[in-house]
């Protein structure tokens, strides 16, 4: 793996190219897990788990913790930077639909005006 | 009347602010520049509600808009994307609706559970804060609007990335 380390983004790309560390990230989008935990839902020794959990974690796409005997698994910051990236583009969302919102607020305002002079006339 | 509207001045956008609130909801607010009696017909119109709702950068258009406003009453709006063969279509029912300041319907085109969008209008001084908030049925239902709105989607995204790196392995391979 040592030919990855030289880019983040390479290290993401290396840490997602197999189907298993994939499997592992939905897992840890449902819950957090530990490592003895994941090895068993994915029926793998916990030396094969801690090898992939090790390639994610140093792709910044999982984090771990040590409380005790027991290292807990859970999504990293890159993961993190996503959902940040998905909730722009849904205020981009929002922001074009307002902003023709406006449009239709200030006509709908004149309509009124113009409505209510008739109705004094 | 077109022609006036361009010649005035375009006035000051008011922000548009996102945010992921817990695991289950999000939320979206924004001000606009005008009573909430105008605001909430807006969004209580079919004929008006059509009018902003899909904004042409999306590449969507709008085929079909039913909406029934009134609790109990349904609604169904049918789109296209350009990037997919088949129209997609978003029901629910409306559950709670209280002139000017409040409107509750919910969203069920997803097996997954039923999605609760709330929408609430509170005027001063002529201008209504608007917050439009969503209540997933779970953090799993969230995550998976969130990974499928990724761009393209995140299995999509992982598709291309595997055959980029076939590509890369067969062209530095031995």
């Amino acid at each position: 793996m040592v030919q990855y380390s030289e880019s983040g983004l390479d290290a993401s790309f290396a840490a997602l190219s197999d189907a298993t560390r994939r499997a592992v990230l939905e897992q840890l989008g449902r819950a957090d897990a530990s490592i003895t935990e994941l090895a068993g839902k994915f029926h793998m020794t916990l030396t094969g788990m801690k090898k992939h959990v090790g390639v994610l974690e140093q792709a910044g796409l999982v984090m771990t913790e040590k409380v005790g005997r027991v290292r807990t698994c859970k999504l990293g910051p890159r993961r993190l930077q996503e959902e940040t990236a998905w909730l722009e583009r849904y205020r981009q969302l929002w922001e074009a639909r307002f902003d023709e919102l406006d449009t239709v607020v200030e006509e709908l305002k004149r309509k009124e005006k113009v409505d209510g002079r008739k109705k004094r006339e | 009347m077109d022609a006036k509207r361009e010649s005035e001045p375009t006035p000051m956008k008011n922000p548009t602010a996102t945010q992921r609130k817990t695991d289950r909801e999000l939320v979206v607010t924004r001000t606009f520049n005008g009573p909430a009696r105008i605001v909430f017909e807006a969004w209580t119109k079919p004929e008006i509600f059509k009018r902003w709702w899909v904004p042409k950068s999306t590449g969507m258009s709008l085929l079909t808009c039913e909406m029934d406003v009134r609790v109990g009453g349904t609604y169904r709006l049918v789109f296209r994307h350009d990037a997919f063969p088949e129209p997609m279509a978003f029901f629910g029912r409306y559950i709670e609706v209280t002139p000017h300041s409040r409107l509750v319907w919910t969203n069920e085109e997803d097996e997954g559970g039923e999605q609760v969008t709330t929408v609430t209008f509170e005027e001063k001084g002529g201008k209504t804060l608007l917050v439009v908030h969503d209540l997933y049925p779970s953090k799993e239902a969230l995550d998976a609007a969130i990974a499928s709105g990724s761009t393209g989607g995140f299995s999509e995204q992982f598709e291309q990335l595997d055959e980029l790196l076939v590509t890369l392995g067969a062209s530095v391979g031995p």
